[in-house]
């Protein structure tokens, strides 16, 4: 193994629903610092996958480090604590709550954390910060559900960015985006990866040769190929199961 | 930046409390004796307001708090005698020990699971307080003389059982929990409670314990019903089964509902309008079920957020 121990591993981590292997045997490691992309076909196990990683869904099998500290058998709120944060594949915020109180709740279980007294002065400030970062800072007062939908993902980014996590998992951010918004999260991720190792679930294949340093291609619950946005386009394999696939789009 | 309501906020609800408390001038006798009983029944009601409307948990079994106040002031002060103060703490400790047990079981239930399970436990509580009639005398209760409602200290004595003394008593207990709602509602756990109601699993992964917020939620709830019954018994001397009965989980539920769930205004309004309702309409008719059964569908129809959640919706987005 590197010096280095990579920040997130996963040991022949296996998920079972009835008679689908959704994810099977999977060892994957995720060095910090880097931005990884998780590629592949619709029902690859792409989403099980982090889904595993943070909490949402127990393993049938195997084991997940996180910095070292085997996670296995911790519930999702303990994760999150420890800097894991995840971003939904379908939006999920608070609709009927301001924006300053959907990121505030984020911002606060930060402070409560690190203990001692929460100011409201440190949570107003937290949550500036936050809603800087996502250009939303002149929409804090409005209820979260009217917003337009390309600014309820940034708002969910914002969300996960207060927690000031270790490592975020971005499921697939970009869905419904415009391209104008779509070239600001390419620039917001990249700022973002500056403090925390980036996990990222993604589709649209410009977003994903534009950010990631190195890619996992999943086909079938398992990794079928891992490398560097040049090696993977090179990759006749992956251009059978994937790009090929999809060459038509 | 954001505009601070604290300062609208706090005198909005002490201009409540100086209301009612210039009401003890204002009202005739009789009208200040049904004040005083639905004080303490409001207190019930943000109790329930706490956990229904705030944390979005539907109990049906809300009684077993309120007379597990109501019983546990009740028999300290009637069988071993003990003064005011004490019984009336002993009755609050009561509800807290029993919704934290009922909460950490029951709240691994959601949804109708939960409503079933709380209903259960507060059947259980009932029939409890039946099968010990020799002790509790059941449905027809337990009167506890004037001299075990009478608080000494020092000097000075308060005769619980006196009306004025007793209307006051009534809106000094139901000024602390209203207060305390209002700082709930506001502060940082207020908003977490609110927040699992509206989307319990964004909750989890943003790292909150639901089940401990929810269970917290609970034997905040508990204490406050706990502590309207525990009051009840000992500013009206009356401890009996049919406050623990069903009827007495479907009131709050309905009190709350009519005045507003998750604001802290409701359950006072609503609780005093189903009285009044009540009251009014069965001194002209015995069809009174009727008139209150209309005026519930008035209500439901156009104030469907209950009296001050529509107001909230539409003019005042300020109120907790």
């Amino acid at each position: 193994m590197a010096a280095v121990s990579p920040l997130l591993v996963t040991r022949d981590l296996t998920r079972r629903f009835g008679g689908l292997t959704a994810v099977d045997h999977v060892d994957f490691e995720l060095p910090a610092g880097e931005i990884r992309a998780i590629i592949g076909p619709n029902g690859a196990g792409k989403t099980t996958f982090v889904s595993l990683v943070c909490g949402r869904i127990q393993p049938s099998s195997g084991q997940i480090l996180f910095d070292g500290a085997d996670i296995t058998g911790l519930p999702a709120h303990e994760r999150v604590k420890r800097g894991i944060a995840y971003t939904f594949q379908i939006t999920s915020i608070f609709p009927n709550l301001t924006v300053f109180d959907n990121v505030a709740l984020s911002v606060q279980r930060r402070l409560i954390d690190k203990g001692g007294r929460m100011t409201a002065r440190d949570l107003e400030a937290g949550v500036a910060e936050a809603l800087a970062r996502v250009h939303l800072t002149d929409r804090v007062d409005m209820t979260a559900g009217k917003l337009a939908y390309g600014h309820q993902r940034l708002l969910e980014v914002a969300m996960g960015l207060a927690l000031k996590p270790r490592l975020l998992i971005l499921d697939e951010p970009t869905q419904g985006l415009s391209d104008a918004e779509i070239d600001s999260f390419i620039a917001l991720v990249r700022e973002i990866a500056r403090e925390a190792t980036v996990l990222l679930i993604e589709h649209n294949m410009p977003v994903v040769m534009a950010l990631a340093d190195r890619i996992t291609v999943m086909s079938n619950g398992a990794p079928l190929a891992e490398g560097t946005p040049a090696e993977i386009r090179a990759n006749a394999e992956v251009q059978q199961a994937y790009l090929g696939s999809t060459a038509d789009v | 930046m954001r505009t601070d309501t604290t300062g609208r906020v706090v005198a909005l609800h002490l201009a409540v409390i100086a209301v009612l408390v210039a009401l003890l001038w204002i009202l005739p006798d009789y009208h200040r004796g049904v004040m005083a009983r639905v004080l303490v029944l409001s207190v019930f009601a943000m109790g329930y307001n706490l956990t229904f409307g705030y944390a979005g948990l539907l109990s049906l079994g809300h009684a077993m708090f309120f007379a597990a106040g109501l019983y546990g002031a009740g028999l300290a002060a009637y069988y071993p005698g003990w003064s005011v103060l004490p019984s009336f703490a002993f009755g609050i400790a009561c509800g807290g020990v029993l919704a934290l047990v009922v909460g950490f079981l029951a709240l691994r239930t959601t949804g109708v699971a939960f409503m079933i399970v709380t209903m259960m436990f507060s059947q259980v509580f009932y029939l409890t307080t039946l099968y010990y009639t020799t002790w509790t005398r059941g449905e027809e209760g337990l009167v506890l003389g004037t001299d075990l409602r009478t608080v000494s200290l020092g000097a000075a004595t308060l005769e619980l059982w006196e009306p004025t003394t007793r209307y006051l008593v009534a809106v000094g207990l139901f000024s602390v929990v209203f207060l305390a709602t209002m700082a709930i509602a506001r502060a940082p756990f207020g908003r977490i409670l609110i927040a699992i109601r509206e989307n319990e699993e964004r909750m989890r992964m943003l790292g909150y314990d639901v089940h401990r917020a929810k269970l917290k939620a609970m034997v905040l709830s508990g204490l406050f019903c706990a502590a309207a019954g525990a009051a009840y018994a000992l500013l009206f001397g009356y401890v009996g089964s049919s406050f623990a009965s069903i009827q007495y989980s479907i009131l709050p539920l309905l009190w709350v509902l009519l005045g507003g769930a998750a604001t802290t205004l409701g359950p006072l309004f609503g609780t005093v309008f189903m009285f009044y309702v009540v009251d009014v309409t069965s001194g002209y008719t015995s069809a009174w079920l009727l008139v209150v059964g209309v005026a519930l569908i008035l209500l439901v129809l156009f104030f469907p957020k209950g009296v001050f959640g529509t107001i909230r919706e539409r003019w005042l987005k300020w109120l907790p």
